[in-house]
């Protein structure tokens, strides 16, 4: 058994906040599209959010770099170590894509993007209906892959907290700023 | 017999069974969640989709084209704010400035080659471009209120109204049960019934009919409709028998030859006047604030643009305009919204209305 170092506290910060923002996105978004009487409301909440994921993603990125995250346990095998790494790449560059496409096709659309208090982001795009068409199918096809790997994310971490128990749940689940180290597994209690 | 995986004390066999069971209930709780908040399970429910796809499945509007109001034409001009509004909103379009506007009058429906007909509804729609960035996108149609107060209930009387499959023809019996179930409804067919159209577009006046708030610089918040009220009296030139497009043509005879102009007036509401039931009018007697002078003095064709990629989203608002708590305006967003998503991928054969060129516009300095 390794022991597993923690997340460094401002990373395990920022994961909890933008995965409640990121699901909230998602909840958000699919119900606006669907929604007749609360669509007004929905949509303005969902562009300031977006706006707040894409900041948030991008200090994470430097974060990670400056603080990589701690070292899987020895136990993990190769490919389990590669769809770990694949996979938070892929929340990575969708947590990107999808803000900018989101800024991007409100400007091909030829929107004002209002964010909060008549605050507005500039067109990133000149008008253009194809490519607000374009783009907008993206954002649905984008939102949809980033629930899937959300769902796949959430599995493995309910596998690493229920069945293999080797500290890579506790190493982001506290937000305790104390111990580095992971407490053992506890004992077992046959079901 | 224990299971080992990981490095961890291995779990029995019901134990493992059980962890796994646990996160996959897990994920399929956010799963169902999930198809819950997209409406995938209450196939009932009234959605964005719904709406466009009636509209196209009943109007035929070809692609490219509005799934209602399909049929109009672009214009453009400006806004002369009279200053008066300031007192009522900080929105800087009131000030006493000029507004590039560019706006499209249409006819209701979805057939945009179908012949005009004084009886169908008209609508104007402008985008005022406002100095500071801000936009402000208004809807106004030319019938005092609307025929229901609910996004669910305009949807019922939709179908309620729809060819039947069998005959071909609106089943009567279902409208009557819609009316019946509906008293707004029969009050606001009796005052449209009332109502008499004008002959044109230039001498039509079109309502917003939706309440909004006009905030003003201290936050005091005012319920306010507006109307496009015409300055000039109805077309000179008689419409050609015959011709399919006699209203558009005469609105584009018209605007050759002198600029056409609208009071825009905002009604004031009253503390207890409907703001969320635009089946009602307002009383009479209200205050009637003369916001400034809308001013077209130019028709465009909607193949060359202009018009025809906008769309006219009655919650674009600048700062010092909100929205009231009329359910139809969150509704007209969203279904504006999909009808805008359908037709922006699509290649739009030309329009009906088509703008000879305008030699006295090209000369104007």
């Amino acid at each position: 058994m390794s022991d597993t170092e923690r997340f460094s506290f401002f990373s395990r910060v920022l994961h909890w906040l933008m995965a409640i923002l990121v699901l909230a996105m998602l909840f958000i978004g699919i119900a606006m599209v669907a929604s007749v009487t609360v669509y007004a409301e929905l949509v303005a909440i969902h562009k300031p959010i977006g706006a707040a994921i894409l900041v948030l993603v991008a200090i994470r990125l430097i974060n990670r770099l400056v603080n990589p995250p701690p070292p899987l346990p020895d136990w993990m095998p190769p490919w389990q170590r590669f769809i770990a790494s694949a996979s938070h790449w892929v929340l990575y560059a969708l947590m990107f894509a999808l803000p900018l496409v989101g800024w991007a096709m409100l400007s091909a659309a030829d929107y004002p993007i209002e964010l909060v208090g008549g605050l507005h982001l500039p067109a990133i795009l000149a008008p253009d209906p194809k490519l607000y068409a374009t783009l907008r199918n993206m954002h649905s096809v984008l939102a949809f892959t980033l629930f899937a790997v959300v769902l796949m994310h959430v599995g493995a971490a309910l596998m690493h907290a229920l069945v293999y128990r080797d500290g890579v749940y506790q190493s982001m689940a506290t937000l305790a700023p104390s111990s580095r180290r992971k407490t053992p597994p506890e004992p077992i209690t046959p079901a | 017999m224990p299971t080992r995986i990981s490095d961890a004390p291995p779990l029995s066999r019901g134990a493992l069974l059980t962890r796994l069971a646990i996160i996959g209930a897990v994920l399929g709780v956010v799963v169902i969640a999930f198809a819950w908040a997209g409406g995938f399970l209450s196939p009932n429910q009234v959605t964005p989709a719904k709406f466009v796809d009636f509209f196209v499945a009943t109007g035929h509007a070809p692609p490219g084209f509005r799934s209602n109001h399909s049929k109009g034409v672009c214009f453009t001009g400006y806004f002369e704010g009279s200053g008066d509004g300031t007192r009522y909103s900080k929105a800087i379009v009131f000030e006493k400035a000029r507004t590039p506007i560019v706006g499209r009058f249409a006819m209701a429906g979805g057939q945009p080659y179908g012949a005009d007909a004084e009886t169908t509804v008209r609508s104007m729609a402008v985008r005022f471009a406002l100095p500071n960035g801000e936009e402000w996108r208004a809807g106004m149609n030319n019938i005092p209120v609307f025929v229901v107060s609910t996004p669910e209930a305009f949807y019922e009387q939709l179908i309620a109204g729809a060819p039947d499959p069998k005959t071909g023809k609106p089943d009567p019996a279902k409208m009557k049960a819609f009316i019946d179930a509906h008293p707004e409804t029969a009050r606001a067919m009796a005052v449209l019934k009332a109502h008499k159209p004008s002959s044109g577009f230039s001498d039509e006046t079109y309502n917003g009919i939706n309440a909004f708030r006009f905030v003003d610089a201290s936050g005091n918040r005012t319920e306010v409709r507006w109307s496009a009220v015409p300055v000039q009296p109805a077309p000179v030139d008689t419409p050609v028998a015959g011709d399919k497009n006699a209203i558009f043509d005469a609105f584009l005879a018209d605007v050759a030859k002198r600029p056409l102009q609208w009071h825009l007036v905002a009604t004031i509401a009253k503390a207890g006047d409907p703001t969320n039931d635009a089946s009602q009018a307002w009383p009479e007697d209200r205050e009637h604030v003369d916001l400034g002078t809308l001013t077209v003095d130019r028709a465009e064709s909607e193949d060359a643009g202009y018009c025809r990629d906008i769309n006219y989203d009655p919650l674009v608002l600048p700062s010092g305009i909100e929205a009231s708590d009329d359910p139809l305006l969150s509704a007209r967003s969203a279904v504006y919204s999909r009808s805008f998503r359908r037709r922006a991928g699509e290649d739009k054969a030309a329009s009906a209305v088509s703008v000879p060129a305008n030699p006295s516009a090209e000369a104007t300095p």
